[in-house]
């Protein structure tokens, strides 16, 4: 990738920045640059400090030390007004947030116009902020309906109103939080295409990630957070992946590796399995699941994984087809019946499905068993013994959190996914459904996943391995079937497969085609 | 069957429908303008007895009618401020901050009445405001007398709405007030102020709310009574709903709760006393309901409606 010049200006400067939550040391005395022209990717682990010096830079919280330099209009470097998102905005600071700060309920043009007009006057400068963003629209490619709804966009195309929303700003400075980490990986190309594009215009850019392939591909200059302090600064060309994972969590790191597999017995099966009526549908699907093996599903998101997921945890009855676990006829079970008759679940939407976020971590843990003689005596919850139980999962499974009588919303993803993991892994169960289990996950807390999805294999459980992640597909999976508009391929021996063809399949080609 | 055909054909019929309608529309406006920056303001019952009374007490020291409808709107103000500063800032339940308004507002009302005129047999009354007389529109056959003889508070009503329209689509701070009702996060990402914005609209949508009020002591009647108000906040609340939070809309179902409000009364000397009178006073209220069947399950909710916004907390 072409390197800015050496000489380019400096736009932004962390002078120093330490923050302080409590007794937590968030941001430990960071210093960074950023020239104009230059990519700079912000790594880091989940609880690294990134997102928290991105809202210091921002203005949503104050630092406790140091300070935030930006030249205005290519000037010299001064101090930015701490704890204001408005003074952030007008020194030509953007900042794309990792949930989008979109209003739903207004169009595209009325959400980029939100708060650069003053309020008190009489009418919306419409046409002349239509010019303007057609403008900006050809030079940057980011193209977006400006009279759509924000509610009818796709999640990309939501990120692109976020990036033109900093850019109609004149926006000198863009900073992305972890902008992949909903994206599909076409979507993720583009996104880096444009951003390459815009740094080539002059803009001084920001992106956090905590995925090393991504990182090395897209910026000029990689700065590693661990702890909250910085711990390297180094041109991109200078890294390889396994150094900055190392950098990263601050001990080496081991590839996770699959031995060789025992496949047993046929174990789970679904026949013409068809549901859902609308995009998100199926439509008769086939899988045969054996003991001792995982099986990946490998698809864009939003081409019935979901609902082929809801299907197998008895969340949606199926209008045709048959489901079969072991010798049981299971096509109508509900999802009690899917987990007495062993099925895991790891949900997609961890926050979503997988806690309760009010509830407690012993409880959150107990939630599956909750009617087994373990946890209630004649339907009184047994509290004491739920406690000690949560107390040697949260050992065996290293969750960390302050104690088991803590809000599991307090948790981070990676400790969240660890309470999903201990809480329907502890029943050994006979198959594993495990629905984007890595997903926004650091490098540690991922590989502790894999390493559990690895176990219950070698102990005889089939687990289906719902991902968009070949890399992840390719490393952990026996065999790998394709979901494309509802319709799952044959799958086919990982050996026997390359990245090219699984990607291709996932985008709709057939086999024949192909070829 | 005529009988109710003539009904609808007279024109009185319809004046009395827009009359019906008026403290409704000040109402569904005002609930409105709260709703869509994001909070419900249940204190509107009260807010609509502190404005009827605080204005009809000012014209009765004295005030003018005007001056009447300015005291209104301070009133229902200062009661919106309340309710603003418990449920914005310290993010406190809506219903019950809103609750506690009304119990309050009304409470307060009726304790200055009482005070102020501690042993009078009837209400005092005042010189209420006068159906205007428009040059040749009131003149009209038929459209005149249903639309153009009502007072001037009427045609206030009907030109907030237009201008609450115009302010809420067109201008930047309608988006503002649009985009805190369904994301603070995106406002205050923008540089603007979550909590500037949605006090300005609950104090400005209380202000309205409190003219509705008003309107009965200074327009439909000439005096303050107990109980005037009579649940009017309340169906405003419903109406908002009915309305999808659109300004046009809630015009068009003020005039309908209006209008059938006009009916029943119609209804009942017509049809005679082989039924309750108690069965044709419910019908405009189960009639409400069942347009809200048909319309609110469709509705899309200010998204962030009942939601508190803490700053620096995601």
């Amino acid at each position: 990738m072409a390197l800015p010049a050496k000489d380019a200006p400096v736009l932004l400067r962390l002078d120093g920045i330490t923050k302080r939550f409590g007794a937590l040391t968030a941001n430990d005395g960071v210093y960074l640059d950023l020239r104009q022209g230059e990519i700079l990717a912000l790594l880091g682990e989940n609880g690294a400090g990134k997102t928290t010096l991105m809202n210091i830079l921002f203005g949503h919280y104050v630092a406790d030390e140091g300070s935030v330099l930006v030249s205005r209009d290519g000037g010299e470097l001064a101090q930015l007004e701490p704890g204001s998102p408005h003074a952030a905005l007008d020194a030509g600071i953007g900042m794309v947030h990792q949930h989008f700060t979109l209003a739903e309920n207004l169009s595209v043009l009325d959400n980029i116009l939100l708060g650069t007009e003053k309020l008190s006057a009489l009418k919306s400068a419409r046409a002349p902020a239509r010019r303007k963003l057609a403008d900006l629209m050809t030079r940057s490619g980011l193209t977006v309906g400006l009279d759509m709804r924000v509610s009818q966009l796709s999640v990309g195309e939501k990120q692109r109103v976020e990036i033109l929303k900093a850019l109609y700003r004149n926006a000198r400075v863009l900073v992305l939080d972890e902008p992949t980490a909903v994206l599909t990986p076409q979507e993720s190309d583009t996104l880096f295409a444009i951003l390459k594009k815009l740094a080539a215009a002059g803009l001084g850019i920001v992106f956090i990630s905590h995925k090393l392939a991504e990182v090395m591909a897209a910026s000029h200059r990689i700065a590693v957070l661990r702890g909250g302090a910085k711990v390297a600064d180094l041109p991109t060309s200078q890294c390889d992946q396994r150094q900055l994972a190392e950098l990263m969590v601050g001990h080496e790191v081991s590839e996770t590796v699959r031995g060789a597999g025992a496949p047993g017995d046929t174990l789970f099966v679904l026949t013409g399995v068809s549901a859902g009526e609308s995009r998100e549908s199926i439509r008769d699907v086939n899988l045969e699941l054996r003991s001792g093996e995982i099986l990946g599903i490998a698809g864009v998101s939003g081409n019935g994984q979901t609902m082929l997921a809801r299907v197998i945890s008895g969340l949606e009855t199926p209008v045709a087809g048959s489901m079969r676990l072991g010798d049981r006829a299971l096509t109508h079970a509900n999802a009690r019946t899917m987990i007495d008759a062993g099925l895991a679940r790891i949900p997609e939407d961890r926050h979503r499905d997988g806690i309760v976020g009010a509830m407690t971590v012993s409880e959150n843990l107990a939630i599956e068993a909750i009617r087994k003689p373990e946890s209630q005596r004649f339907g009184l919850l047994r509290f004491a013994a739920m406690r000690d139980k949560a107390k040697a999962m949260i050992d065996a499974y290293d969750i960390r959190c302050q104690g088991e009588d803590s809000p599991a919303r307090l948790l981070s993803g990676g400790n969240i996914q660890k309470i999903v993991l201990a809480r329907t892994l502890e029943g050994e169960p006979k198959v594993v459904l495990a629905a984007q289990p890595s997903r926004g996950l650091d490098v540690g807390a991922t590989s502790e996943v894999y390493r559990r999805l690895l176990d219950a294999r070698a102990r005889g459980a089939g687990v289906l391995l719902i991902s968009e992640d070949l890399d992840e597909l390719m490393r952990l999976s026996d065999r790998i079937a394709v979901i494309h508009r509802g319709h799952l391929s044959a799958a086919e021996p990982t050996e026997t497969l390359d990245r090219g063809t699984l990607g291709l399949r996932m985008a709709g080609h057939t086999m024949e085609a192909a070829e | 069957m005529s009988d109710i055909l003539e009904i609808f054909m007279s024109a009185s019929f319809w004046a009395a429908a827009i009359r019906i309608a008026t403290p409704l529309i000040f109402g569904v406006i005002g609930a409105l303008i709260c709703e869509r920056a994001g909070v419900l303001n249940l204190g509107i019952e009260g807010i609509f007895t502190a404005g009827a009374m605080a204005g009809w007490m000012a014209v009765w020291l004295g005030a003018g009618l005007w001056g009447g409808v300015l005291v209104a709107a301070l009133t229902g103000g200062f009661f919106g401020l309340i309710h603003a500063v418990l449920t914005v800032p310290l993010g406190l339940s809506q219903h019950v901050s809103g609750i506690g308004v009304t119990l309050f507002a009304t409470s307060l009302s009726y304790f200055i009445y009482r005070t102020a005129l501690p042993d009078v047999a009837s209400p005092p009354r005042i010189e209420a405001f006068q159906p205007l007389d428009i040059p040749v529109l009131s003149d009209l056959p038929f459209l005149g007398p249903a639309l153009f003889q009502q007072t001037p508070l009427t045609f206030l009503a009907l030109f907030l709405v237009a201008a609450t329209a115009y302010v809420l689509y067109r201008t930047p701070l309608g988006l503002a007030i649009q985009a805190v009702g369904d994301n603070p996060a995106a406002v205050e990402s923008q540089g603007l102020s979550v909590y500037g914005l949605r006090i300005g609209a609950i104090v400005a949508g209380s202000a309205i709310m409190a003219l509705g009020g008003a309107f009965l002591t200074m327009s439909a009647f000439d005096a303050f009574f107990f109980g005037m108000v009579n649940g009017r906040g309340w169906i405003c609340i419903a109406l908002t709903v009915f309305a999808s939070w659109r300004p046009g809309k809630a015009l068009l179902g003020a005039l309908l709760f209006g209008a059938f409000d006009a009916f029943q009364v119609r209804l009942q000397t017509e049809v005679g006393s082989f039924i309750p009178g108690q069965m044709f006073l419910m019908m405009p209220y189960i009639l409400s309901i069942a347009a809200l069947i048909v319309v609110a399950r469709r509705t899309d909710y200010p998204r962030a409606l009942l939601v508190p916004y803490f700053k620096g907390q995601r």
